[in-house]
């Protein structure tokens, strides 16, 4: 089972990246994490271009969607919200509209940042934003404040209880691979 | 000359299937405060056996004027049709036009009346007899998981929690 995680940070040094690969390292051993590391290429959406043949940055992405079990998606907050990079990426993702790769695709939202509210904000809409989409939605709860001071110099998580809320957020989100077992 | 059609005060017994042809069920509810927004579901089934109403239909039919729209309602913030393919509905008569049970919506099943008229019986042009049977009942859609919403400008709500369903059933006797 595949996991694809997305950073809705470029920063070489980010706290968000650095969650998502610690949440590569909680899976179980039947899942792996695959990041998608093409938030840079993709240009900023165009309906005149969408009209036409997607660019080769937005195939791999909605690919990727495409073929993962799940989607994990760590945020940064600017200004209150989404960055921009993040949700232009999911813009084109969501394209055409009514048959987008995250219908009915699992998906789970957490995010850290350097103040203390750990990306509240950016997450909710995030969340708002994917459930528009048309993606099942985790409810999940990772919202990591003070990020400079929950991972060591290797970028490990060193804070217990980020680490088990993450573990918790894990196991939400794979619960939504198994409807049976969310259904009863 | 009119043709009188008799008012039956109770439930014919046998069994009783939907013409789904000259039938039909469909929602409507509250948009912005100021009008009504209606849909239908194709491809139900509806039959009554002595008294017993039972119907079902399936998510993927609803029908609207929008292919966007129609996605959205298929998906987990509304019908979640994946996981719940199928809404429901069982109960019995309890008097003329008159049925308790339960209705099944999103996985959630709710005890819900509904009330209408029943009308017939009518000899058809093949010599079927025939009943005619409306229904409505009104769910808290927010009771069955589905609580979608958008804050309006000048305050309030885009869409209605209290929606109206009505069935429409044109009943055949069962060969």
């Amino acid at each position: 089972m595949r996991i694809l995680a997305i950073s809705g940070s470029l920063r070489r040094g980010s706290h968000n990246t650095m969650l998502l690969r610690a949440a590569g390292e909680l899976l179980p051993p039947e899942y792996e994490l695959v990041f998608w590391d093409g938030l840079r290429d993709v240009p900023p959406y165009d309906e005149d271009v969408d009209a036409g043949e997607a660019p080769a940055s937005v195939t791999v992405l909605r690919e990727a969607i495409w073929e993962a079990d799940a989607v994990l998606i760590a945020t940064p907050e600017y200004n209150s919200s989404i960055p921009g990079a993040l949700k232009n990426a999911l813009d084109w993702a969501s394209r055409p509209i009514a048959t987008n790769v995250f219908r009915n695709k699992p998906v789970a939202v957490i995010g850290s940042s350097a103040g203390m509210f750990g990306a509240v904000w950016a997450q909710a809409e995030l969340r708002k934003v994917l459930a528009a989409m048309g993606a099942r939605v985790a409810e999940v709860e990772v919202a990591v404040g003070h990020a400079n001071e929950k991972f060591d110099d290797e970028g490990r998580i060193s804070d217990d209880d980020v680490r088990a809320q993450l573990a918790d957020a894990i196991s939400t989100l794979l619960a939504e691979l198994e409807p049976a077992r969310v259904a009863a | 000359m009119s043709t009188l059609i008799e008012q039956h005060t109770a439930v014919p017994a046998g069994t009783w299937q939907a013409d789904t042809v000259h039938s039909s069920v469909g929602f409507e509810v509250g948009y912005l405060g100021i009008s009504t927004f209606s849909g239908e579901f194709k491809g139900f089934e509806a039959s009554l056996t002595d008294g017993e109403l039972t119907g079902k239909a399936p998510v993927a039919g609803i029908e609207v004027k929008d292919e966007n729209l129609y996605a959205h309602l298929q998906s987990p913030e509304f019908f979640d049709a994946e996981r719940n393919p199928e809404l429901s509905f069982s109960g019995t008569a309890t008097g003329p036009g008159a049925f308790e049970g339960e209705i099944t919506i999103k996985g959630v099943t709710k005890p819900a009346t509904l009330a209408g008229t029943i009308t017939g019986p009518v000899t058809d042009a093949y010599g079927n007899e025939r009943y005619a049977l409306r229904l409505e009942t009104v769910i808290d859609r927010s009771e069955f998981g589905i609580e979608w919403n958008a804050p309006l400008p000048g305050g309030g709500f885009a869409l209605s929690n209290n929606v109206k369903l009505k069935a429409e059933l044109t009943l055949v006797k069962a060969a």
